[in-house]
């Protein structure tokens, strides 16, 4: 069982179901994911882990709706997103993803970019959208960044501002790839923190796909490892450190257990990853 | 292989546009009164109401239908006067794109490595860039002995030009992090030059190659037209693909004109896309990815 | 960046007095402007070019510069009010000249622009446009501009619309293509996100695409115009009656070699202007671009 929630959340459950995805075909095949299944409840924190390129970023791009499944199922708080007579799920705003170099639309103002969202889809009228977004920086505490473009702001502050984004449109899902990767340890670190606080003020279901093993132990409420390619379900490691979590946590016994049977389980796989000459995924 | 291409979804769509522009251009061309018929006055009416004057648009009717072209296509090819103008056009674009490459990437390299040598003659360089280079045609005509040697200096302007933006920009852009692992591992002057700065230059180098090839065509052809035709009286050292045109024109053979162009369309791609896999073949890691 | 500093120090010693002090200040700012710009070297560039063309044709008077026109006759003929060749700044017909040149460019350019960029747009946009457009256009393209002289002459009643025809085409094609390449080098994840975040495909189009493609867009538009000129002269020289390119020809025919070069140093001049102009425009319109390549903060 599952790590105590911050709240009991009804909303945002996933199911992977048995999904397989296949490029190409005939001899040209190329399986990345092989009967995977996974369970994703309510609310938590889901952390996926693998070594490069065995699939992990695929799936998340199946839940998302810009890759196709070749069979299997997914299925969002029992609705089906995707199956094999629909094998592409709609992108829709129940599920964003926060992708791994930013995608801050560089020719809008932060304040534009937040309130994007909200205004496309025709849920508020703009001056409300702007007014509502404002509200949400200063939450996040990142007032003052309204009227500058993304390509001023640092990296770290670039991926809170996208966060804030996809928050802004309450969706039951956020969806992480590797988010942090191109941060350094000091940022990422409050990166980590930010995130949880949001996490706590908003009850959303988080997917995260990262390679940093700390990272994984230290948000989520468990660690699913991943087989190198074809991608399948290797160990799903529950977390049992309580909520509400801080950084400072990383010095505890039980995280170093928890970091050590993740470990061991992921360098089996990154073996096998970098004999077979895997590329970056 | 062909075959299969063109059964393809994306062959099939190709095909149907450029059977549809054929056609149309087919009809027009026959129906000699094209943009009189009454199929097309709401259109001029509308374009007139716009303030535009009726004889911006084209009249299609006055030129060559593709059948008239296709028929005179398999006499042209029997006549040795035509590829002869195949040849002169050809020699002319190589000789001017040969010397542009020549000249052009060792000046373009010695402007990327010596700050005060770019300090020096980029301005000016810059500054004679904007001059079109059809219009160094009467400068050059007035400085060179023969017509040839005028076409060919303002053949090798026009890619000149190009190339050497296209070293200058490739050069400057090279992360400098090349230069400190060359230089770390005790690589001397002339070795960084040619182990990082030629090898990394090399693809803009081809870019540069391959737009230029594309401007010497339109420089050679525009040459031509103009040496040989143009108001400039006499030039008998004419002939080239651009002089047939203009003398297709002038001698009311208008089918002819039609091929003239398609066969210095053929031409420029033929010598783009062997440029290309020149290139390409020179930069094997640019493929890899 | 250590010579900065040493000038600093300097600087500061020599703030004593609140006039050296001012003084200072200025001189270190002109020594840091100095070590960017380096006009000195540009100047030394353009001294070298204009001492060669003096000596090569006036002085020296080489076999083949001598029946060249040399600087100073050039420069005196051009400032001169009542110029041998019937051209200078003071005269009306150099500017008559200049204007219809210009304003053949800029009804090209127009029309090049309005057909040009929505065709890359969908173009880059829609794959199945694409397929039907791209086969066609990369026909048509490579044919030069110049080899459509005669069938533009017989397409077009008025000799006028035929010259800027000939400058539209090349125009078009360059606009067109860079516009294609533009939206085709927009980042996925933009339009990824823009998808999640409940834009519809327009939406996206608008929002992410335009926006995304116009620094491509841009650079097109200015070879657009860099090509325009190419073709007004090669046109003008063919088939026109006035203009610049008309002029240079002219000036050949009737050996009036000093104002063949005006013609040229004119026609460079403007088009460096009108190309100047869309860069400033797409700066203007680009202006986040501005300020992201300005902050040289952390990545």
């Amino acid at each position: 069982m599952s790590a105590v929630l911050p709240a009991v959340v009804k909303r945002g459950a996933i199911r992977i179901d048995d999904v397989v995805k296949v490029y190409g075909s005939g001899e040209t095949a190329v399986p990345a994911v092989d009967h995977c299944s996974l369970s994703i409840e309510a609310g938590e924190i889901c952390m996926i882990v693998g070594p490069s390129g065995c699939g992990k970023t695929t799936l998340l791009n199946a839940i998302a709706g810009f890759h196709s499944i070749s069979s299997g199922r997914i299925a969002l708080d029992g609705e089906t997103l995707c199956d094999a007579a629909r094998p592409l799920a709609e992108p829709g705003s129940d599920r964003i993803v926060v992708f791994q170099n930013g995608a801050l639309f560089p020719w809008k103002t932060n304040l534009e970019n937040v309130a994007f969202g909200p205004i496309v889809q025709g849920k508020l009228a703009r001056a409300e959208a702007l007014e509502r977004a404002r509200e949400l920086l200063a939450g996040a505490g990142l007032s003052g960044v309204e009227d500058s473009y993304p390509g001023e702001l640092s990296s770290g502050m670039r991926r809170r501002v996208e966060i804030v984004r996809a928050l802004m449109n309450e969706p039951k899902v956020l969806l992480l790839d590797e988010p942090f990767r191109a941060l350094d340890a000091l940022t990422k670190s409050v990166m980590h923190q930010a995130l949880l606080e949001i996490y706590y003020r908003n009850k959303v279901t988080i997917v995260f796909i990262t390679h940093d093993l700390d990272e994984a132990v230290l948000l989520g409420d468990k660690v699913v490892v991943m087989t190198s390619r074809p991608a399948q379900v290797k160990r799903v490691i529950p977390i049992d450190i309580p909520h509400p979590r801080n950084v400072s946590l990383v010095t505890t016994k039980r995280f170093r257990e928890l970091l050590e049977e993740a470990r061991l389980a992921v360098h089996e796989e990154a073996r096998k990853s970098f004999a077979s000459g895997e590329k970056e995924g | 292989m062909i075959i299969e291409r063109l059964r393809s979804k994306a062959g099939l769509r190709a095909s149907i546009s450029l059977i549809a522009f054929v056609a149309l251009w087919e009809l027009g061309a026959r129906s000699k009164a094209w943009l009189g018929a009454d199929v097309f006055s709401p259109l001029r009416a509308l374009l007139e109401a716009g303030g535009f004057r009726p004889s911006y648009l084209p009249w299609i009717g006055s030129i060559p239908a593709p059948s008239a072209v296709a028929s005179t296509w398999t006499t042209v090819l029997g006549q040795p006067d035509y590829w002869h103008s195949w040849y002169m056009s050809f020699m002319r674009v190589s000789g001017g794109f040969a010397a542009a490459m020549i000249i052009g990437i060792p000046f373009g390299l010695l402007l990327a490595t010596s700050r005060t040598l770019f300090g020096i003659f980029f301005p000016v360089f810059e500054v004679l860039r904007p001059i079109p280079p059809l219009a160094w045609v009467p400068a050059s005509i007035i400085f060179w002995p023969t017509q040839e040697l005028s076409i060919a200096f303002v053949t090798f302007l026009g890619a000149f030009y190009t190339i050497v933006i296209n070293v200058v920009g490739g050069a400057q852009s090279i992360d400098r992090r090349y230069f400190e692992a060359a230089r770390s591992m005790g690589a001397s002057r002339w070795n960084v030059f040619r182990r990082i700065i030629l090898p990394a230059t090399l693809p803009s180098i081809v870019v540069g190659a391959v737009v230029g090839m594309g401007i010497t065509w339109e420089v050679v052809v525009a040459a031509e037209m103009i040496s040989g035709g143009g108001s400039q009286a006499g030039g008998t050292a004419g002939g080239g693909l651009g002089f047939l045109i203009w003398n297709s024109y002038v001698g009311g053979s208008y089918e002819l004109i039609v091929l003239g162009m398609i066969s210095i369309g053929i031409a420029g791609l033929v010598s783009s896309e062997l440029l290309r896999k020149l290139g390409a073949y020179v930069t094997p890691w640019a493929r890899a990815r | 960046m250590a010579e900065l500093t040493a000038t600093v120090r300097r600087v500061e010693r020599a703030r004593s007095s609140s006039e050296g002090r001012a003084v200072g200040l200025f001189r270190q700012h002109l020594q840091a402007w100095f070590r960017v710009r380096r006009p000195h070297l540009a100047l030394l560039g353009y001294g070298l070019a204009l001492g060669a063309w003096y000596l090569a044709v006036e002085v020296w008077q080489l076999p083949r510069f001598r029946e060249m026109p040399g600087p100073t006759v050039v420069i005196k003929e051009w400032l001169s009010p009542d110029p041998t060749y019937g051209l200078s700044i003071h005269t009306a017909e150099y500017y008559q000249h200049i204007v219809v040149s210009i304003w053949r460019v800029t009804q090209a350019f127009f029309f090049a622009t309005v057909l040009g960029v929505p065709l890359g747009l969908l173009m880059g946009w829609s794959e199945t446009f694409r397929q039907y457009a791209f086969p066609l256009f990369e026909v048509l393209r490579p044919i030069p501009i110049l080899a459509w002289v005669p069938l533009a002459i017989v397409m077009f009643v008025s000799g006028e619309s035929s010259v800027i025809f000939l400058i539209f085409l090349a125009s078009f094609f360059a606009t067109a293509l860079n516009t294609m390449l533009g939206v085709e080098s927009i980042d996925e994840s933009f339009v990824r996100a823009a998808r999640c975040l409940g834009a519809s495909k327009w939406q996206v189009f608008r929002h992410v695409i335009v926006p995304g493609a116009m620094p491509f867009i841009f650079t097109g538009l200015q070879i657009s115009v860099g090509v325009a000129w190419f073709s007004l002269v090669a046109a003008e020289m063919v088939s026109g009656q006035f203009g610049l390119g008309y002029v240079i020809n002219t000036s050949y025919t009737m050996v009036r070699y000093p104002t063949i070069v005006i013609g040229m140093i004119t026609l460079g001049a403007v088009g460096y202007a009108t190309s100047a102009l869309v860069r400033v425009a797409g700066s203007w319109l680009m202006r986040w671009r501005e300020r992201t390549l300005n902050i040289g903060g952390p990545s």
